[in-house]
């Protein structure tokens, strides 16, 4: 305060600085981040890609080729073809939709979720709290993993939009605890106060003047959020209990690699895609690490 | 401190009962009746007529599930689709298995991630912190199947140095030896997620204490450096980090399903997907139960932990 006050003293006649709002000060400190930029990119590249899908492989992804099953890698079939005799290039393109789309809309639920149960319960406190806070450990104490295979196998056949569903749907408890740590911090704070004494009713207070001021932590938490989607998607496509085949996602292109002769002859096959995986969720953890340090350096996620 | 105790003892009663609602309320969207499930399939027609008036398969669903309650209490989670063994007997063979490898992956990403971490924010943005980062990130962003897929290639199957998995040669004498040789790549990959996310919180963790008032005497006493960061500062450094163990069971207890499948190792999780696969409810029901109480009681072990070892925190 002291600084910009003397700065603004001493540029007197210069170009006076205009005051910078909180998100174009975070968004300099984000782009200082030179990993997290970079990240950022090859995200934006890995996105250009699943657009671009359907000009960008050379067949179709579910297309076979009888002459060539478990082929090596060729001028017709860059990357070699699957134990079907389907392109495996193509199909590492056309999975990137898969990987984006649960990445995006599984997160979005959760949040959406998250960030009403968490705003809930802070902002009426007593027993509303009470019991949302109690049901948040009660569904965090269910691993994940555990919970999303149960669900799977429950909800009959595992397909792409299960997966979404389920992980939408049980991931919402630490977005709900993060909005609840920050409304409750804000309620008690003046401007919160002197809306409330304009007048303004539950639903502007909260819409209005709390979540957007506890949205950055939120973003970040849904940043580092989709990554780990992606990697429980590939984890549960891997186990054959999610995206099925022919439909391609990087997860169930390495199923055949559970046999030894593929995974020793065959590393076309299963090394493409596991880099792919870890590609994605490495740029979009340093992305989610550039935008904590450029939001809230002191959140701890 | 005992009034915290006592009552974070009691908040962890209706999680636990929380915990066997939800459970109960799951088991009831699966085919077949969760009350059933707990009669002995090998027992006789009498016995069964007995058991099914006993248990009141007719009675509203909330009679059902205190007396599904009582009964799984009682040690009863409950008899396998597949076999008809009791569900109890299945897990509990496959307890020990799943024991040695999450609690060998824990170590060892304590083993790494304290010096690592410690390291890392000793020598802050230097090259060795840039390293350690990214080692980290690559550690918390590798899918564990690739990882363990890529392990058994590069070592087992090229190098030939470890097992490609099982728990002990076939036809071996099985002595200790065999048996670590078996359990040094399947841990190492299961611990590799959680030894870069907590490289990053020792890291972080060391940074804040490091800025302390407390730390800049010792320096300004003339304390060598050395003496600086391990007696002083890691120690409260440390105390975050060491109660995050019981934090990591729902991750270990996750990651171990794959690493098990990957690995052909007869533990809880390699049973998770056997169950599955032959829509053994009762089964996976009764791991899903125990897992979930698990880690209800890993939070709790973690706030009292915490409690403990450092006397500053006060709850009132």
């Amino acid at each position: 305060m002291t600084s910009a006050i003397s700065a603004a003293v001493t540029t007197r006649g210069a170009r006076l600085d205009r005051p910078q709002s909180y998100w174009t000060l975070a968004a300099r400190r984000f782009l200082r981040h030179r990993v997290a930029v970079a990240g950022l990119a090859v995200l934006a590249a890995i996105a250009a890609m699943a657009v671009l899908a359907g000009v960008l492989a050379p067949h179709n992804p579910t297309a076979i080729d009888a002459t060539a099953f478990r082929a090596a890698p060729s001028a017709v079939h860059p990357l070699g073809t699957d134990s079907v005799g389907r392109d495996v290039l193509s199909r590492l393109v056309y999975a990137s939709r898969v990987s984006l789309s649960v990445g995006l809309l599984a997160v979005t639920m959760y949040v959406v979720i998250g960030t009403a149960v968490g705003a809930a319960a802070a902002y009426h406190g007593g027993t509303v709290d009470l019991v949302l806070s109690r049901l948040m450990d009660i569904v965090l104490s269910f691993p994940p993993l555990i919970i999303i295979l149960f669900a799977v196998s429950v909800f009959g056949r595992p397909s792409l939009w299960n997966v979404i569903l389920v992980l939408g749907l049980l991931g919402w408890p630490p977005v709900a605890r993060l909005v609840r740590g920050q409304v409750l911090a804000l309620r008690q704070q003046e401007f919160v106060h002197a809306a409330r004494a304009m007048g303004a009713g539950d639903v502007r207070l909260i819409l209005r003047h709390l979540l957007p001021n506890a949205m950055a932590p939120v973003l970040v938490a849904a940043t580092f959020g989709t990554a780990n989607a992606i990697l429980i998607e590939a984890a549960l496509s891997f186990l054959g209990l999610g995206v099925q085949p022919p439909t391609p996602s990087w997860g169930n292109m390495l199923t055949d690699a559970q046999s030894l002769t593929v995974l020793e002859q065959m590393p076309w096959l299963w090394v493409p895609p596991g880099f792919m995986i870890l590609l994605s969720v490495l740029v979009i953890n340093f992305v989610g690490d550039g935008l904590r340090d450029a939001l809230d350096p002191s959140l701890k996620l | 401190m005992q009034r915290y105790l006592a009552r974070r003892l009691l908040i962890t009663v209706p999680i636990l009962l929380g915990i066997t609602v939800l459970s109960y309320l799951i088991l009831s969207l699966t085919p077949g009746d969760p009350v059933q499930m707990l009669i002995d399939p090998n027992a006789t027609q009498a016995d069964l007529e007995i058991r099914r008036r006993e248990l009141g398969l007719n009675d509203p669903i909330a009679v059902r599930y205190v007396k599904w309650l009582g009964e799984v209490l009682r040690g009863n989670l409950g008899y396998s689709f597949s076999t008809g063994a009791p569900v109890a007997r299945r897990i509990g063979e496959r307890v020990l298995p799943t024991l040695t490898l999450t609690v060998t992956a824990l170590v060892l990403s304590y083993a790494v991630a304290v010096p690592v971490g410690m390291v890392a924010a000793t020598r802050r943005y230097t090259w060795v912190d840039y390293v350690a980062t990214f080692v980290a990130f690559l550690g918390i962003s590798l899918p564990t199947f690739f990882l363990g897929l890529a392990g058994i290639y590069i070592f087992a199957l090229r190098l030939r140095w470890l097992p490609v998995g099982g728990t002990q040669t076939l036809g071996g004498d099985g002595g200790l030896l065999d048996a670590l040789h078996h359990l040094v790549l399947p841990a190492t990959v299961l611990a590799a997620a959680g030894a870069g996310a907590l490289t990053r919180y020792v890291r972080s963790s060391m940074l804040e204490v490091l800025g302390q008032d407390y730390v800049r005497t010792a320096h300004a006493k003339g304390l060598a450096e050395r003496l600086v960061v391990r007696r002083h500062a890691l120690r409260n450094a440390l105390i975050p980090v060491v109660t995050l163990a019981g934090l990591q069971i729902p991750a270990l207890l996750a990651g171990a399903v794959i690493t098990e499948q990957v690995f052909e190792w007869p533990g809880m999780g390699r049973l998770t997907i056997e169950a599955i696969n032959q829509r053994d409810y009762p089964v996976l029901m009764g791991i899903t139960l125990i897992t979930a109480v698990f880690v209800a009681l890993g939070n709790l072990l973690a706030d009292i932990t915490y409690s403990v070892v450092d006397p500053r925190i006060r709850y009132d």
